[in-house]
């Protein structure tokens, strides 16, 4: 399994940095890693094993790119879209053409969001997958755009749409640029759903600001990872205008779900088999008045 | 009487000391009409230089303005005939968000804003302009009605962000604001926004999806405000006027990103010095761009309104292909 993991990710490179990167991002930082909520000491291969969740507890590890789309697609099925779409620096932010390129060198990755084409349990279908990694997942120009030519290939193919988010919300570093992008993913979510195609939305930890009132609380089905945090609003924003502490669950998958904002909690060992089961539910669309319904 | 922005204090002591002389004049029978006509025109320059170059801090406070016009000024103002109506059929009515029908230039029109209040007691109430879930819907479910009824839809943006509450995250501020984006985006009828004074994150945006979005002279429109920039930034919300200029959110900055359609011109000095000729001036841009849209189908409407936000974004391109990584 983690050797598939391996040959699978190098399948992605096509910078010869990202390769490097992936190397190291791949050597464990210790043999052992402690898990953040019920603290037990685990083998990392162990974690990694369990799809970067405790073996213990449940906890969710955040999950990158490369392993979410190896453990979510069938075997040797992706065609990456737009991989050469890159940032520019459009309002000569203070730092921020040495911070992509830092975050490329350490990720491996070209942007917060990998895009492209696949099959989940033999069905066909449009992913995107973003990684906490990059810039908090954060929306700039090019994740909007292409988040918005995923779902245009996918109009063009009749396929359905997952997207994984996994992010702190707009990118401030290109300002209005960023705020945009919500508008436009959203704008062709709206064609998609012209379309009577399905989405399905799966919030991982985090998804929060910019993110999260865009495509990602769009899903037909919305999905979240267990404990993952997704709101809105930061946590200390609200405290300091409501001047009251707030519940520990507060914006939880868990929370969510119980406020009526999604429509399951799925632990991530069973999201492939879920997610292929959805897609089933949903390819051939038999309509009413069809013979072919019976 | 407008209360003094910092900047301006130059400018309004110089007044006071015309003023000063003038009374000398009339009260004690001597000559000061030469120093007068000196400093009026020393006034005039101050104003000049004050108001010609203004910095994206000064037009913060400028559109943050206390008795700069709100949306149900500039309503009152613009349309003939409105009612209000109220409430987003699920859970209540948010003040913050105002809308209704009416009139414009003796078309009916659907008008939906953010509300601010003049003083303390009404900014509470409004609470400072920041919709909660409700109001969003309130807006959505007015727009709907425009659609249905083959109204145009005005939007005035005026607010520092959607409200960041407990109680507006339980009832899904996010899909509130998600909703509107995609709603907007494919709502068959003329959308028209304008950013009359803060436009604040996704909280102005869930108003901001349209075939034209026109900004006041002063207005701003950011992703994140001065000051939530500077504490991410600097960890110090003082640094917000650094911010200002760092963000390039003026209504100059958009037009010149061609996200703003287009700027309406404000009095010298800012819409609250002449709320009426500023009133007057969006009107004149509210008719126009109403009257141009109508006579475009659905069809033409939609494709461009998509193409539009489509068009915004800056990056490269490597290559278009897209690459196989099969084995
Ligand atoms: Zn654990």
């Amino acid at each position: 399994m983690l050797k598939d993991l391996f040959h699978k990710k190098r399948k992605y490179a096509t910078l010869t940095t990202q390769e490097l990167a992936e190397r190291r991002d791949n050597i464990p930082e210790g043999i052992m890693t402690k898990c953040k909520k019920c603290s037990e000491l685990l083998i990392s291969r162990e974690i990694e094993k369990h799809l970067q969740t405790c073996p213990r507890c449940g906890y969710h590890f955040p999950m990158n790119a490369p392993e979410r789309l190896a453990s979510t697609l069938d075997e040797g099925n992706f065609t990456e879209y737009d991989q050469g779409l890159t940032s520019v620096d459009p309002l000569r932010f203070d730092g921020y053409p040495a911070k992509i390129e830092q975050v490329r060198t350490a990720t491996g990755l070209m942007e917060a969001v990998v895009t492209g084409e696949g099959a989940i349990g033999g069905h066909p279908v449009v992913v995107g997958v973003m990684d906490s990694r990059f810039i908090m997942g954060s929306m700039g120009s090019v994740v909007g755009e292409k988040i918005t030519r995923a779902i245009e290939r996918a109009i063009e193919r009749r396929y359905p749409v997952i997207l994984f988010s996994a992010s702190g919300g707009a990118r401030m570093q290109e300002g209005v640029f960023s705020l945009m992008q919500m508008a436009k993913t959203s704008a062709a979510l709206n064609r998609l759903s012209q379309a009577k195609l399905p989405y399905i939305s799966v919030l991982t930890h985090p998804t929060t600001g910019g993110v999260s009132a865009s495509f990602a609380s769009l899903g037909d089905i919305n999905i979240a990872e267990p404990g993952a945090l997704i709101g809105f609003a930061g946590r200390r924003v609200i405290e300091q205008t409501i001047r009251q502490k707030l519940p520990d669950d507060f914006q939880t998958a868990e929370f969510l779900l119980k406020h009526g904002m999604i429509d399951l909690v799925v632990h991530r060992k069973e999201m492939k088999q879920t997610l292929s089961k959805v897609l089933d539910m949903h390819a051939g669309g038999v309509r009413h008045g069809s013979r072919s319904a019976l | 009487m407008a209360a003094d922005l910092h900047f301006e204090k130059p400018l309004t002591e110089l007044r006071a000391k015309i003023e000063e002389l003038r009374k000398f004049t009339e009260e004690k029978g001597i000559d000061f009409t030469d120093e007068i006509v000196k400093l009026e025109q020393k006034a005039i320059e101050l104003e000049q230089s004050i108001y010609g170059e203004l910095t994206p801090w000064n037009k913060v406070q400028i559109a943050r303005h206390a008795e700069r016009p709100t949306t149900l000024d500039y309503i009152r103002g613009i349309f003939t005939d409105f009612i209000e109506l109220h409430g987003d059929r699920t859970f209540g009515d948010d003040p913050a968000l105002v809308g209704g029908i009416a009139k414009l230039d003796g078309i009916p029109v659907t008008v939906v804003g953010h509300q601010k209040g003049r003083d303390t007691k009404e900014n509470i109430f409004r609470r400072f302009g920041m919709p909660e879930p409700e109001g969003y819907r309130k807006a959505l479910r007015l727009m709907k009605q425009a659609e249905k009824f083959g109204r145009p839809v005005i939007c005035f943006i005026d607010t520092p962000g959607a409200y960041p509450g407990m109680a507006a995250e339980e009832r899904g501020q996010s899909e509130a604001i998600a909703r509107n984006l995609l709603e907007m985006a494919g709502l068959e009828t003329p959308v028209i926004c304008i950013v009359t004074g803060e436009g604040g994150s996704g909280g102005a945006l869930a108003l901001g999806v349209g075939d034209r979005i026109y900004m006041l002279e002063h207005a701003v429109y950011s992703v994140i405000s001065p000051e939530g920039a500077a504490a991410l930034l600097w960890k110090d919300a003082a640094q917000a006027q650094r911010a200002a200029e760092t963000m390039k959110i003026t209504a100059q900055d958009l037009y010149a990103f061609g996200i703003a359609d287009g700027i309406v011109e404000e009095p010298m000095g800012g819409a609250h010095k002449d709320p009426t000729a500023t009133v007057k001036r969006v009107q004149e841009q509210l008719v126009s761009a109403v009257r141009e849209l109508l006579l475009q189908s659905t069809d033409e409407l939609l494709e461009s309104r998509y193409q539009k936000f489509k068009a915004i974004g800056r990056y490269q391109e490597v290559s278009n292909e897209p690459l196989k990584h099969n084995a």
